[in-house]
């Protein structure tokens, strides 16, 4: 469970977040949508404690993400896929950060097996494709076995299998009773895993509601569309109308 | 401890770590025999006020800018590729890593350089038995400058954390910690002479080596309030940088 309570974070003279309240529950996928720039990596920093709220706050699982002894058994999370150094291999990199939080070197490798990278486990990770280092990624974010799962963009790089084992792996995850927070900038895949859809636009609340009914109520057959609608007056980055003689 | 261990498993598993280790060895021995080879050719007029000691264990302050580098590397390097938020995500608190970086390095600092300065000290006083320059592990303050020397590496590592931790930058970090070796030194060559020796004498490395010579000449302090001062700059160091750590966003 993630509970955010006017959640904002200004940088300089610019508000990152604003005012942001959900509820993110467990047992089922929450999809954390926005237009480029709307503000979702930066709430997700702000609940895994890394940057400081201006004002507001949030939780996970009832506390402070700071208050928890050993995070990683709480809160799995997924940032960016490239965060690791590139000369260590994924054995040493999750081994580090199991023994940080006291979790056995067995977890570390039933998560390189959970994600297909048991040949590359002692291979130099900064040769990896963006689709291996997600995995990884995404193996970082299961080890401690955590009720609570935080991705940010893990469809990124991944091929069409991949793409299936994650929205699979998510299902499953969620299925089990977990919290699922998870972003991406597809509408198909989103509208295929998530029941319950967050949505922002230039840092603020546009919608939380469940997926179907955020589509019925809009008037259009698909997530996408509704999407583009919603989000459309809060939009930062908006490509060129085409005009009619692209037609 | 159990932060300190994860320290340890990321400070061994990449290739940075041997490379400036194994910098720092060579610069120590091959510059001790350097040094005594050149000592040999150009004997002293004063053999009684000869450092037999410090010639030998000079390669140190040669080597110090490879463990500096190191002890910046630690820290800039996550930040560098992002890898700082999966740390602090891992440990909320932040310091303990800070503290657990710092007792890795320095750990292993002291632990590979001890043989290094042990194997420059041998090497050196072998070169300066050509001139019956050398002295033996008995001559009084040469096992004090030879630990002080490992020492004194492993303090300047702590120093280039410190100075990482704060900067959050690879090359900004580098340049300051050259900078914090080297600059008071240089500065002293524009300071009337009475400043001069004050800021020389109390600079972060002419302080430090102190402790690997056994002949104490008056223009630097004594080896162990040397040391201590070189201690004192580590602490303000690592003390910045633990709150910059405790008070940014990752």
């Amino acid at each position: 469970m993630i509970e955010a309570t006017n959640l904002t974070k200004r940088y300089g003279d610019r508000y990152a977040v604003e005012d942001l309240t959900f509820t993110v529950r467990p047992g089922m996928v929450t999809g954390f949508l926005g237009p480029n720039g709307a503000g979702k990596s930066t709430t997700m920093r702000l609940i895994l404690g890394l940057d400081r709220p201006t004002r507001g706050s949030v939780t996970v699982n009832g506390r402070a993400y700071a208050a928890h002894r050993t995070p990683l058994r709480e809160v799995g999370a997924l940032l960016e896929a490239r965060a690791v150094h590139p000369g260590r291999s994924p054995y040493h990199h999750l081994l580090a950060l199991a023994r940080s939080n006291g979790l056995p070197r067995s977890r570390v490798l039933d998560v390189i097996d959970a994600v297909g990278l048991t040949e590359l486990a002692r291979r130099r990770a900064g040769r990896f494709s963006l689709g291996m280092q997600q995995r990884l990624g995404i193996a970082t974010a299961l080890l401690g076995d955590p009720h609570t799962l935080i991705l940010d963009e893990p469809l990124n790089g991944l091929d069409t299998e991949g793409i299936r084992w994650v929205r699979g792996l998510l299902r499953d995850l969620a299925g089990q009773g977990r919290t699922v927070f998870v972003s991406s900038h597809l509408m198909t895949e989103m509208a295929l895993t998530a029941e319950h859809v967050v949505v922002i636009g230039k840092g603020r609340l546009v919608a939380d509601t469940g997926l179907a009914s955020l589509i019925a109520e809009s008037g259009h057959s698909s997530l996408e569309d509704a999407f583009v609608d919603l989000t459309g007056a809060a939009t930062e980055f908006r490509s060129p109308a085409r005009d009619g003689a692209d037609r | 401890m159990s932060v300190l261990r994860a320290e340890l498993i990321k400070f061994r598993s990449v290739y940075s770590t041997a490379w400036s280790l194994l910098s720092a060895v060579t610069l120590i021995v091959g510059f001790g025999i350097l040094y005594a080879m050149v000592r040999v050719s150009r004997p002293p007029a004063d053999p009684a006020g000869f450092d037999a000691v410090g010639v030998s264990l000079a390669g140190v302050q040669v080597a110090q800018f490879a463990v500096g580098v190191l002890g910046v590397l630690v820290i800039t390097n996550e930040y560098a590729h992002g890898l700082i938020r999966t740390t602090f995500a891992a440990v909320p608190q932040r310091v303990p890593v800070l503290a657990g970086k710092a007792a890795a390095l320095a750990g292993v600092v002291f632990a590979v350089s001890l043989p290094a300065v042990v194997g420059a000290f041998i090497a050196g006083q072998s070169v300066l038995a050509a001139e019956h320059l050398d002295v033996s592990f008995s001559e009084p303050g040469a096992a004090r400058a030879i630990v002080g020397a490992a020492l004194y590496l492993a303090v300047v590592a702590v120093i280039g954390l410190g100075v990482g931790a704060t900067l959050r930058h690879t090359a900004g970090g580098v340049t300051a910690v050259f900078g914090v070796l080297v600059g008071p030194q240089l500065l002293t060559g524009f300071l009337p002479t009475g400043l001069a020796e004050d800021v020389y004498r109390w600079s972060p490395a002419p302080a430090g080596l102190a402790i690997t010579t056994v002949h104490h000449d008056s223009t630097s302090l004594a080896a162990g309030p040397g040391f201590a001062v070189l201690l004192l700059y580590a602490a303000g160091l690592l003390a910045l940088g633990a709150w910059r750590l405790h008070h940014s966003d990752a």
